[in-house]
C-alpha cells in the first residue's frame, strides 16, 4: 500500500478509536486538552540529564491508554514510525558530550548517553500524549474545545473543514498515483515535471470542487460566519479530574520520587 | 399558489472562453409538477441548473421564480425557495457532522434553537437517516450521503427542488428508496438526469434539451415513443420501454412497473 | 526540519506560541475582514491538496533522493499571506495531532518557522515585486524559487536558534547552523522549482485561479521594501552557500566541534547569588542555558553543588523500579480489564 493510502486508513483508525465509549472518552475535552498542555510543560521543563524524575510522568499516559481502552501496540508502532528530527539531533549529544556522569561498575556512562535518553523519553511522552490526546477525544471535540477556549472561529472552521475534505483529497490523489504507477514501467519514480502536472490537475480539481462548495453554501443561506453548532458542559468533578493531574505533575516535577525510592532501597540493603 | 412556479423565458448564457451554452429557452413549470430535463452530455442541463437558483447570470433572456423575477435583490428569496441537490453530495456536504450539515440552513435563517433542531430531525426522518445525525459526512455511504444531501435541502421548507443527477452512483436498492421517497414529495420537482427509468416513474413531463435549445416539451410517455427526438438527442428508449430482454415482446404497460 | 518537543525549553516553546498565537488571531481578523467569502471553502480544500500533495513523493533529479511539496508559496500564492498562514496553520495542526510530527509545544515554533516566514516575509517581499503586473513563466519560475529559498532558509534558521536556546541538544549552534542551512538551501531550490511547476500549470489551464491572492495586481513596493528584500535574499544566499562551502571543508567542520568540546570556559563562581540562581535555574529550566556550547558545566559533584541531574546511582535504581511498577500494573490493569469484558 502507498504512502497515501495508509495515511488515509490512518486517520481514519484514529477516528475511529476516538469513538469508543468509555470514562475517558466522555470526559469533557476541554479537561482532557488542558491536563495534556500541564503534562507537556511539565516533561518538557526537565532538565537535559534528567531521567529518573520523568519515569514517573509515564503514569499519565498509562492511565488513558488502560481507561480508554486504546491499543498500546498501534499507538507505540506510530511513535517508531514517525523518522524523528528529535532522534536525529539528539544522536549527536551522545558524540559531544564525552564527559562521563554514571559509573555503573567498570562502565561509565556519558552524559550524552544521558542526554540522549532523556530525549527519547521525552519524546516518548510529549509525542504519545498529544496522540493519545486525539484517540481519547476525537479531533471534532478537540476543535469544539478550542473554539471555547477562545481559538478564532475563522481558524476553528478551517480546521474543521481541513479535516472533512482531507479523506476527499487524500483520496483523488491517491487514484492519481495508483493510476500513474500503473502506467509507468521503468520504475524510475515520479519526476519533478510529472509532478508538477499532477499536482497541477488536483490542484484545478480542488478549486473548482472549492466553487462547488461555495455553490452549495450559498444555497443555503450562507452569509459569511459558519457556526458550529455543539454545546459543551463541564461537571464539578471533572475539573478535579484537572486540578488534581496539575498538582501530581508539579509534585512529580519538584520531588524527584525515584530517586528517593532508590536512596531508601540502597539505605535498606545497606 | 404562484410561489411555485418556475418560469424561463428565452434564456441566453455563453461561456467566459466564449462557448454557447443556452441559446434561447423557455419554458414554465407550475405547482406541484415533477419535470425531467434530459439531454446529451453538454447540451445545458446544469448549465441550466445554474440558472434557475442564481449562481449564473443570464446574458439574454428571464427567469422567474413564484412571484419574483431573479435578481440580485431577490437572490436569497430565491434561494429559499429553490432548493437545490448538487451532483456529488460531496460538495454538499461540508460540515464536520450530518447533524450540522442538515442545520446549516436553517441556522443561517435566523431560526431560533429549537425550531433548528425540529426542522433537523424532521428532515433525516424524511429521508430515513436519523440514527446517522451524529455521523461525519465521510463514514457515509454514496446512497446515505445523498439521502442526507437531500435532507440538508429539505429543513430549509423550499417549494421547488431542483435536482442534478440524483440517482447517478446508486446501487439498485439505494436508487429504489430514492426514487420512492420522491414520489412522495409534493415540492415542485425539476430533475436533469439520464436515468430515463427514474424519470418514466417519477415525472409526468419531460423537458428535451439539445445544444442549449428545448427540442421537446411535453408528457413523458409521448416523448419517450419518440425514436426521432430521442436519436437526435443522444438518448434511447427507456430500458422499461424496450422489449423484454427474455421473450422478445414489447412491454406495453410499465406503470405497473415496481 | 519539524521542531520537536523533545528537543525543546517551556521558555522557547511558550515564546514560539505567543508569536503563532498572535499571528492566527491577527491572521483570522484579516480573513474575516475580506469581503470574498469565498476563501472559506477554499482554505479548508487547498489544505486538503497540500496534505495529500505532501504524501506524494518524487525523485530529485541527480541526486536520487525523494523529496516533497512543502505546500508554504503555493498557499501563498492561491491565497495571499493571511489566508495562506491560518491553512497552513491547520495542516501542521493536523499532523502534530494525529502522526506524532514533533508534538503539541513544538507546534507553535512549527508554525512559526514554516508558516511566518513564507507567507508574510517570502511571499510579499519576494515573490509579488518579481511578478508585479506582467506575469510571464520566466518570472512565475524565478519569482517561486527564489522566495521558496528564502522562506526556507529562514525558517532553518529559526530551527537552529531554537534548539539552540532550548539547551536540550548539546550541538554547538555554527555546526547546526553549518548542518541546516546548506541542506535547506537544496531543499529550497526543489522546492522553488516544484511550486514553479505547480503554478506555471495552473497559470495555463485557469489564469483566474491566480486571482484570488491578488497574486496579479501589481504590487506597490516601497524602494525600501526592495531593499530589505534584496537584502534579506542576498543574506540567505550567502549564508546558504558559505555554509555549504564551510561544510565540505572537513576543517572548518572539525573547527567548530573541537571548540565545543575544548575547554576554554571559566568555571562558574561556587557560592552566593549566582549558585543559588543557577539551581533554580536548573530546578526549573525556565531561564534557558545560554553560554557557549561545550563548556563543561555538568561536571557533576564540584562545580554546581545544586546540580542534580538524576543520574546518580539511586536516580538509577528507583527510576527502574518505577517503570517496572507501571509497566506491572498497566498489563495488569489491561487484563482485568479483558476479563471483565469477557463475562
Amino acid at each position: 500500500m502507498s504512502n497515501i493510502e495508509s495515511t488515509f486508513f490512518d486517520i481514519g483508525t484514529m477516528d475511529t478509536i476516538s469513538r469508543q465509549d468509555t470514562f475517558v472518552h466522555r470526559l469533557d475535552p476541554r479537561i482532557k486538552v488542558l491536563t495534556t498542555l500541564v503534562f507537556i510543560v511539565c516533561v518538557v521543563s526537565f532538565g537535559k540529564h534528567d531521567i529518573s524524575a520523568l519515569v514517573p510522568f509515564l503514569v499519565y499516559p498509562l492511565f488513558l491508554v488502560v481507561l480508554g481502552d486504546l491499543p498500546i501496540a498501534y499507538l507505540l508502532r506510530k511513535l517508531t514510525f514517525a523518522a524523528p528530527f528529535a532522534v536525529l539531533i539528539g544522536i549527536f549529544n551522545p558524540l559531544l558530550d564525552r564527559e562521563v556522569l554514571l559509573q555503573i561498575g567498570a562502565v561509565g556512562i556519558s552524559g550524552g548517553w544521558v542526554s540522549f535518553m532523556s530525549i527519547l523519553l521525552r519524546f516518548t511522552m510529549t509525542v504519545g500524549a498529544a496522540l493519545i490526546l486525539i484517540a481519547t477525544t476525537g479531533y471534532h471535540s478537540v476543535c469544539m474545545a478550542l473554539e471555547k477556549m477562545g481559538v478564532p472561529q475563522v481558524f476553528v472552521v478551517q480546521l474543521l473543514f481541513l479535516y472533512r475534505y482531507l479523506f476527499v483529497l487524500v483520496d483523488e490523489a491517491s487514484r492519481m498515483v495508483r493510476a500513474r504507477s500503473l502506467r509507468s514501467f521503468q520504475g524510475k519514480g515520479l519526476g519533478m515535471g510529472v509532478f508538477g502536472s499532477m499536482a497541477g490537475h488536483l490542484l484545478l480539481r480542488t478549486t473548482g470542487r472549492a466553487q462547488r462548495i461555495h455553490l452549495a453554501m450559498l444555497c443555503r443561506g450562507f452569509e459569511g460566519t459558519i457556526r458550529p453548532f455543539h454545546p459543551l458542559r463541564v461537571r464539578g468533578w471533572e475539573v478535579m479530574f484537572l486540578l488534581g493531574w496539575s498538582v501530581l505533575f508539579v509534585m512529580m516535577r519538584l520531588y524527584n520520587g525515584p530517586r528517593l525510592l532508590g536512596t531508601w532501597i540502597q539505605g535498606f540493603i545497606s | 399558489m404562484s410561489h411555485h412556479i418556475v418560469e424561463v423565458k428565452d434564456l441566453r448564457y455563453t461561456y467566459p472562453d466564449g462557448t454557447p451554452a443556452l441559446q434561447g429557452m423557455s419554458f414554465r413549470v407550475v405547482h406541484g409538477e415533477s419535470v425531467a430535463i434530459v439531454g446529451a452530455n453538454g447540451a445545458g442541463k446544469s448549465t441550466l441548473l445554474l440558472h434557475l437558483n442564481g449562481y449564473l447570470a443570464p446574458k439574454g433572456g428571464e427567469i422567474r421564480i413564484g412571484d419574483y423575477p431573479l435578481t440580485k435583490k431577490t437572490l436569497q428569496t430565491v434561494r429559499r425557495t429553490v432548493g437545490m441537490v448538487f451532483q456529488d453530495p460531496d460538495d454538499q456536504l461540508f460540515m464536520p457532522t450530518v447533524y450540522d450539515d442538515v442545520a446549516f440552513g436553517p441556522l443561517n435563517l435566523g431560526l431560533p434553537t429549537a425550531e433548528v433542531e425540529s426542522r433537523v430531525l424532521n428532515a433525516l426522518s424524511v429521508v430515513d437517516t436519523l440514527h446517522l445525525k451524529s455521523r461525519p459526512p465521510y463514514k457515509l455511504s454514496r446512497g446515505e450521503k445523498r439521502a442526507v444531501a437531500i435532507a440538508s435541502v429539505l429543513s430549509m421548507s423550499p417549494d421547488i427542488l431542483v435536482m442534478d443527477e440524483p440517482t447517478s452512483d446508486l446501487d439498485p436498492r439505494a436508487r429504489r428508496k430514492l426514487i420512492e421517497l420522491l414520489k412522495t414529495f409534493k415540492h415542485t420537482k425539476i430533475i436533469a438526469t439520464h436515468d430515463l427509468d427514474m424519470v418514466v416513474d417519477l415525472c409526468e413531463r419531460t423537458i428535451v434539451i439539445y445544444n442549449g435549445r428545448v427540442t421537446a416539451d411535453g408528457p413523458t410517455l409521448e416523448i419517450f415513443e419518440n425514436q426521432a427526438i430521442l436519436a437526435e438527442s443522444h438518448l434511447e428508449k427507456p430500458l422499461g420501454m424496450q422489449g423484454c430482454p427474455v421473450c422478445g415482446n414489447s412491454v406495453q404497460q410499465f406503470s405497473s412497473l415496481k | 526540519m519539524h521542531m520537536a518537543d523533545a528537543l525543546i525549553s517551556p521558555a522557547v516553546g511558550g515564546t514560539l506560541w505567543a508569536a503563532s498565537a498572535g499571528l492566527i488571531g491577527y491572521s483570522s481578523r484579516k480573513v474575516k475582514q475580506d469581503m470574498d467569502d469565498r476563501r472559506i471553502p477554499l482554505m479548508g480544500v487547498l489544505g486538503a491538496f497540500i496534505f495529500a500533495a505532501q504524501m506524494i513523493n518524487f525523485t530529485i533529479p541527480g541526486t536520487g533522493s525523494s523529496g516533497h511539496l512543502g505546500g508554504g508559496m503555493i498557499l501563498a500564492i492561491l491565497l495571499g499571506p493571511a489566508a495562506a498562514f491560518l491553512t497552513l496553520a491547520s495542516v501542521l495542526t493536523v499532523q502534530a495531532l494525529f502522526f506524532a510530527d514533533g508534538g503539541l509545544l513544538a507546534l507553535g515554533c512549527n508554525i512559526f518557522n514554516l508558516g511566518f516566514f513564507p507567507c508574510f516575509v517570502a511571499y510579499p517581499l519576494i515573490y509579488r515585486p518579481v511578478v508585479r503586473g506582467k506575469v510571464s513563466q520566466r518570472r512565475l519560475v524565478i519569482g517561486a524559487t527564489l522566495s521558496a529559498v528564502l522562506g526556507l532558509q529562514l525558517g532553518a534558521l529559526g530551527v537552529v536558534f531554537e534548539t539552540f536556546f532550548s539547551g536540550i541538544s548539546d550541538l554547538p549552534f555554527v555546526t547546526f547552523l553549518l548542518m541546516m542551512q546548506p541542506i535547506h538551501l537544496a531543499i529550497g531550490i526543489v522546492e522553488g522549482l516544484v511550486t514553479a511547476a505547480v503554478v506555471v500549470f495552473v497559470w495555463k489551464a485557469k489564469p483566474e485561479t491566480l486571482e484570488m491572492s491578488g497574486a496579479l495586481k501589481p504590487a506597490g513596493t516601497s524602494s525600501f521594501k526592495r531593499v530589505l528584500a534584496g537584502l534579506l535574499m542576498a543574506a540567505a544566499m550567502a549564508g546558504g552557500f558559505i555554509s555549504w562551502f564551510a561544510s565540505t571543508h572537513p576543517d572548518g567542520l572539525e573547527w567548530s566541534i573541537s571548540r565545543s568540546t575544548g575547554q576554554e570556559e571559566l568555571e562558574p563562581p561556587k557560592s552566593g547569588l549566582y549558585s543559588w540562581l543557577a539551581d533554580l535555574q536548573e530546578k526549573t529550566a525556565f531561564l534557558p542555558d545560554y553560554g557557549f556550547r561545550g563548556s563543561k558545566k555538568e561536571e557533576a559533584g564540584d562545580a554546581w553543588p545544586a546540580v542534580d541531574p538524576g543520574t546518580s546511582l539511586s536516580g538509577l535504581l528507583g527510576g527502574a523500579l518505577t517503570l517496572i511498577a507501571l509497566v506491572l500494573i498497566g498489563v495488569l490493569l489491561k487484563r482485568r480489564k479483558k476479563h471483565h469484558v469477557q463475562h
